[in-house]
């Protein structure tokens, strides 16, 4: 197990060096000049081109990326072209938001799809299954704005139980701080219910017609005790793998509902260095992301251990 | 399985009952006493007002900074940091006494070698600073409080220049923080203006704050404009950075935020309905809308293309098209901006009715062989999304064929940048639009520059433009500066230098309980209450 934790930890190093050849080659050939962005509308090309150059914009591409490559093995993100923060600054200011709307997210998903695909599967062909897979193409179809827009009209407009965006911080004020996750957790939860409740189904269904079960109820084992512990189990490989990769598509930032609810997160942030050529915070944050996704990938794999014990490495 | 079932579905209710129940203790908006909240158009990201022209650094600029000059609601420059000024009867010794008790916000003075700091650096950045230094000779700090600026010769704009109202604002700086790079970004936010900017609480993407400077000495006149007495009516004011302009109806609707710079025309409509909104224009002046042409590329170099695409400009379509609502726009031949003491109408009815006819029989006059122009669409500014579709109507009953390419703003303000052909990623024609305090005489307004490569972009050359602008700089007088004012304008026609197409409004949007709003270029948050 250590020998395949420590290889997939050295395969991260291929990986990210692609990334970071193809993230800075993309951002250098693809048009955009954050001098342009920085001067402003009045400014002139002389103006321009003075910003340009104190950037370190008009050096040739390969000397940048041996200076951007040299500070990055040195620990140094660089500094935002805009904010006059270093990039680490600005991704510890936003990883908060970010980190607290995938947990609740998930909580939301996880207590909700998991349950409603095992009672689907139990109940295949019911009334139940129906309503359960008609939510799942609902939730699929609809975009998330769309069911943001009509939980903020409900809950914060017409109710007034909710407030309609912003974030507060964990340690400042807790209460506050939850109910302001509430409606973008749900938001965002409800494409996430729809897609694990399905897999969940499906897979429950495929284990429910094994050998092992009908073994398992001929000795006389209860409903419960069947599903938990035999079906669930077993079918648990491919939902955890979703749940895995719903993980990182949410540390990856959950753009449109952190913009519709003014949460001030990396998602917003990615788009924000992106639509002004911020080159340092793109670069360090997709890095970022893709070590993120690697390294989820690596703890789900580690986790299907826990769950089959067929699976060694 | 069914008490499984049963226990799941009691969990999440009860999670759900829980969740209603603190929403319901804690409620939607906590009481915020004098805390007001403050939403711009865009994200503030950048600090330093001299370093960039963006609007919201601009406004982030007169919360902290204060100036030496102001313009008040008339748009008349009056005396704000400083206290008295005269001029030598040779015109060419402008000294200025500065007010007592001017502070930094470290509580260290005001002094002359800080404005004088100040001014140097803002000379080397903005259009109408570069121009104002081409006439000073030198500086001297007489004392702590007075300084002089010695020109080379008399110049009639140097009040207007330090008084300047929007971007980019001759702010006063101290002297260590002045001393800055003009092409680098400056570090610290010391200012001596009314509010001090709280660096510890500011995250940008998130909020900026500023607190109510307690040092802070208002001038005795009251408020009006950006002159008089800046007195701040709140203990702080939370700028919130909310991008998407609907969750921004909802927040003010909801009583989340107080104040909405400048909500999209679309929305209008419906904050018009909220019983506790009020919308307030706030920028009587409002904004112009402009239409560039690429003087260095065909089929634009040629004088007489460029009048035939003025000959095929209708202000009311692009108006319409972007605006909607009468009420919010203004059709104004003017390039100095209607309501102005520079505001001359353009004759023969151009930009108002167009004459295809006459535009299709330049075209010919021309030669135009009826390759396509390409003008560049933004896609990224809402107000600017409509407005070259209308263009790309327009020029084609004129007889132009127009190749429309829509891309997002930055990559537009990165193209435009490029001087070569169409085929190695130039341009032939883009829209932009200007806060008309910007633009409201033939130095200020850049697109009337016309010394070829160092003018903006399109790069128009004129000798003929330029020694006019050069009069109307050195002219002291006001009527005869009026007149040479009118000759810009008709210069600018006659060449279809650019095309000036419609002057249009964006109130602003606040609750009921605030009050005080001041009209200016610049929506500032002093004076403002919040009952």
């Amino acid at each position: 197990m250590i020998d395949f934790i420590v290889r997939r930890l050295i395969a991260i190093i291929p990986v990210l060096t692609v990334v970071a050849i193809l993230v800075f080659l993309m951002l250098r050939l693809t048009p955009g000049d954050p001098a342009a962005v920085i001067a402003g509308d009045n400014a002139t090309s002389d103006q321009i081109a003075d910003i340009r150059t104190k950037l370190g914009l008009n050096e040739p591409i390969w000397t940048q990326f041996v200076i951007w490559i040299g500070n990055m093995l040195q620990g140094n993100f660089g500094e935002s072209f805009f904010f006059k923060k270093t990039v680490a600054e600005l991704i510890a200011q936003r990883i908060e938001p970010t980190l607290a709307l995938a947990v609740c997210t998930l909580i939301f998903a996880v207590s909700i799809s998991v349950p409603i695909g095992v009672l689907a599967a139990y109940r295949q062909g019911s009334l139940v299954d129906r309503v359960v897979m008609g939510f799942s193409v609902v939730g699929f179809s609809v975009p998330g704005f769309v069911i943001g827009y009509c939980l903020i009209y409900v809950f914060a407009i017409e109710l007034g139980w909710l407030p309609v965006q912003g974030y507060i911080r964990i340690g400042v004020n807790f209460w506050g701080f939850l109910e302001r996750m509430i409606l973008p957790s749900l938001t965002l939860s409800v494409g996430f219910i729809a897609l694990i409740s399905r897999i969940t189904r499906a897979s429950v269904l495929e284990v429910l017609n094994e050998d092992y079960i009908r073994t398992a109820r001929a000795k006389g084992l209860s409903n419960r005790v069947v599903l938990m512990r035999h079906a669930l189990r077993n079918a648990a490989v491919p939902i955890l793998t979703v749940i895995g990769l719903g993980i990182a598509i949410l540390i990856g930032g959950a753009v449109v509902t952190e913009s519709v609810f003014g949460l001030p997160g990396l998602g917003r942030l990615t788009v924000e260095a992106v639509l002004s050529r911020d080159f340092p915070t793109i670069q360090a944050v997709i890095l970022m992301f893709s070590v993120v996704y690697v390294v989820v990938n690596l703890l789900i794999d580690i986790s299907y251990t826990l769950f089959d014990p067929r699976i060694r490495y | 399985m069914k008490q499984v079932m049963r226990r799941t579905l009691g969990a999440m209710a009860a999670g759900a009952i829980l969740a209603a129940g603190v929403a319901t203790v804690s409620g939607p908006a906590l009481a915020q006493g004098k805390v007001l909240k403050f939403v711009q158009n865009g994200n503030l990201t950048i600090l330093d007002p001299i370093w960039t022209t963006a609007y919201v650094t601009r406004n982030h600029g007169y919360f902290i900074y204060d100036t030496l000059f102001a313009s008040d609601e008339n748009n008349v420059v009056k005396p704000q940091m400083v206290d008295k000024y005269e001029v030598s009867g040779d015109k060419l010794t402008w000294t200025f006494t500065l007010r007592d008790g001017l502070e930094w916000h470290d509580g260290t003075p005001v002094t002359s070698e800080d404005c004088i700091a100040s001014i140097k650096r803002w000379g080397a950045r903005d259009a109408m600073g570069q121009k104002l230094m081409d006439f000073v000779k030198d500086y001297k700090a007489v004392d702590a409080k007075t300084f002089q600026m010695i020109l080379k010769e008399p110049y009639g704009l140097v009040l207007d220049s330090l008084g300047k109202p929007s971007s980019q604002v001759p702010f006063m700086m101290p002297k260590k923080v002045a001393e800055t790079d003009p092409f680098k970004q400056i570090d610290s936010q010391i200012g001596s203006g009314p509010f001090i900017y709280v660096n510890a609480e500011s995250k940008p993407g998130e909020k900026h704050v500023y607190n109510k400077n307690p040092k802070y000495k208002p001038r005795s006149e009251p408020a009006s404009g950006l002159a008089g007495g800046k007195v701040v009516k709140v203990d702080r004011v939370e700028i919130i950075e909310m991008p998407d302009p609907q969750q921004q109806v909802n927040a003010i609707a909801a009583g989340e935020i107080d104040v909405i710079e400048q909500p999209p025309h679309d929305l209008i409509p419906i904050l018009k309905k909220e019983k506790g909104v009020t919308l307030f224009n706030w920028n009587p002046l409002g904004h112009q809308f402009i239409i560039r042409f690429n003087w260095l590329q065909p089929p634009f170099n040629n004088p007489k293309v460029r009048q035939a695409a003025l000959l095929s400009m209708r202000q009311e379509d692009y108006l319409k098209a972007t605006v909607g609502e009468p009420e919010y726009y203004k059709v104004c031949t003017a390039a100095f901006i209607c309501g102005t003491p520079n505001a001359f109408d353009a004759p023969d009815g151009l930009l108002v009715k167009p004459n295809f006819e006459k535009a299709k029989a330049l075209l010919k006059e021309a030669g135009y062989d009826g390759t396509p122009v390409v003008l560049m669409q933004s896609t990224t500014l809402p107000v600017l999304t409509n407005v070259a579709p209308v263009t790309k109507a327009l020029l084609e009953q004129g007889g132009f064929k127009v190749d429309m390419q829509s891309m997002d703003w930055q990559t537009l303000v990165t193209r435009r940048t490029n001087k070569g052909p169409v085929g190695q990623g130039g341009w032939n024609v883009f829209h932009t639009f200007s806060v008309a305090a910007d633009i409201l005489n033939p130095i200020a307004t850049s697109y009337m520059v016309a010394n070829g490569d160092k003018a903006w972009f399109g790069w128009p050359t004129d000798p003929d433009m330029e020694k006019l602008r050069d009069a109307y700089a050195k002219e002291t007088d006001p009527a005869k500066g009026k007149a040479l004012a009118k000759a810009v304008q008709d210069r600018a026609l006659e060449t279809a230098q650019y095309g000036w197409i419609g002057q249009w409004y964006g109130p602003g949007a606040m609750r009921s309980n605030v009050t005080g709003w001041l009209k200016a270029p610049v929506p500032v948050m002093w004076n403002i209450e919040k009952k």
